[in-house]
């Protein structure tokens, strides 16, 4: 199967010293769902951030065929949609269909498209009676549908998603499994969350101190790091 | 929240929230320098703007209470100019600028609880104020609440273990580097969705025969207005 992303040999040094990434390899098939499993501090969130060109360190990104640097680099974020943890800074826009909007219209799409777009993605997370409303109107788990409908509007083909489920509770945890589930994209989940990765993952990366140390579904990870 | 409220009024559908926000914006412009300006018979110009500035109000079904009480936000300020202006010896200028600050309050009330932000800051673009201006106005206004919550929950935090004022300073420190934290999270989630250095509008305000009629008339009637009392007095 094709890989839509590709990584080998990635680094990165934060501007204090910390080296957050240790020669990093990894590879995404279309289609396929894996999660980034790991302690906190272990460069799961650094990893992805890489991904798109939001962080940039030594060694070679490719995305959908295109190798990630400064130029491809709006291609590549129009290919992947990246759902943010905390869906209040996802949500900059003052009402939801102007958030959900902001995508295709950054990416040339014209207004009315751009609005159909958007109201198309919100009636796919269920949230298509919200669009007129302002954000800090919405609960936690709406938030994040919207900030899911965000990325679908751009149509991307890959999904990454930084622990979805903080602040959700256990039946916006399974709405969103739900949803997530019967997503086409190619997708990329860093939890905390076993049982969610578990349910929609079928294979797992094993972050520590800044490498991926093992890789399996994530049964087998939780076994051999005794993560549960 | 003030501008919570002010939001849910600004999503109305009357024929004065359907009008484009230059015209409005222009309106008050003519009103406001209108009475900036003015000496002659202020009381009676003041109290004849405030009761076209209600019946507007009335008109475009926006709660006239809460308009009325939401002006009186600008008193504390203009009270104290106003009595330093008593004090000094002349009293008729204080009052003049307690009348002119709240009535002046009242009409960009009117106007602001009758655009929605995202049209107002367009239409204000589009009459050529600066673009960075506007986006700070429009994330200040997103993230106001946030920042607000943040806070209480702080304060709560902070109550709850006996805090004191000097915790209180500390709190609003870490508040400040929350809040920066959380501008470099929102401006990587805006380059994420391709931001480019610009807002592409959703809608772009037209002018139609209505706004012109409504411009037409929300400028001249300040003008007239007080041409007429300046007549009488």
């Amino acid at each position: 199967m094709a890989p839509v992303v590709e990584v080998r040999g990635l680094n990165y040094r934060y501007e204090d010293g910390t080296i957050a990434l240790r020669g990093v390899d990894f590879r995404l098939n279309a289609g396929e769902s894996v999660a980034l499993l790991g302690p906190n501090g272990s460069g799961k969130t650094t990893f992805i951030l890489h991904l798109n060109g939001l962080l940039w360190g030594d060694g070679d990104v490719v995305v959908c065929g295109l190798r990630l640097d400064k130029s491809s680099a709006p291609m590549v974020r129009r290919k992947m949609g990246m759902v943010f943890q905390d869906s209040e800074t996802q949500l900059f826009m003052p009402t939801v269909i102007d958030d959900v909007s902001f995508g295709p219209l950054n990416a040339g799409v014209d207004a009315h498209q751009a609005a159909e777009r958007a109201l198309a993605a919100l009636e796919r997370v269920g949230m298509s009676a919200a669009a007129a409303r302002a954000p800090y109107h919405l609960s936690a788990g709406e938030k994040k549908r919207v900030a899911i409908a965000g990325v679908l509007a751009m149509e991307p083909e890959i999904l990454v998603l930084d622990e979805p489920t903080t602040f959700l509770d256990p039946p916006a945890q399974r709405e969103l499994q739900s949803l997530l589930s019967g997503l086409p994209q190619a997708k990329l989940v860093v939890t905390h969350d076993l049982r969610f990765a578990d349910a929609l993952c079928s294979r797992a990366a094993f972050f520590r101190e800044g490498k991926i140390v093992a890789e399996g579904t994530v049964a087998e990870l939780m076994r051999r790091f005794e993560w549960d | 929240m003030h501008h919570v409220v002010l939001d849910q009024w600004s999503r109305g559908s009357s024929p004065l929230h359907r009008r484009d926000p230059r015209a409005k914006i222009i309106s008050l412009l003519v009103l406001l320098i209108v009475l900036a300006t003015a000496t002659r018979g202020l009381p009676l110009l003041a109290v004849s703007f405030a009761g076209i500035l209600c019946a507007v109000a009335v008109w475009a079904r926006v709660p006239l209470g809460g308009v009325l009480s939401r002006a009186m936000l600008v008193l504390p300020f203009t009270l104290v100019f106003a009595a330093a202006s008593w004090i000094g010896g002349d009293p008729a200028r204080g009052a003049a600028l307690v009348l002119k600050a709240y009535v002046s309050a009242l009409g960009a009330l009117v106007v602001v609880s009758t655009t929605p932000l995202p049209m107002l800051l367009r239409g204000v673009e589009m009459l050529g104020a600066p673009r960075f201006l506007l986006m700070v106005a429009q994330f200040l206004y997103r993230y106001l609440f946030v920042i607000s919550e943040q806070a209480q929950h702080m304060r709560k935090a902070a109550a709850a273990r006996g805090g004191s004022f000097r915790s209180a300073a500390g709190a609003l420190a870490i508040l400040f580097a929350r809040s920066y934290e959380q501008a470099g999270d929102i401006h990587r989630a805006m380059l994420a969705r391709g931001f480019q250095g610009r807002f592409q509008p959703l809608s772009t305000p037209h002018f139609h025969k209505a706004d012109v009629v409504f411009l037409l008339l929300g400028s001249t009637a300040p003008i007239v207005v007080r041409a007429a009392l300046e007549q009488f007095v």
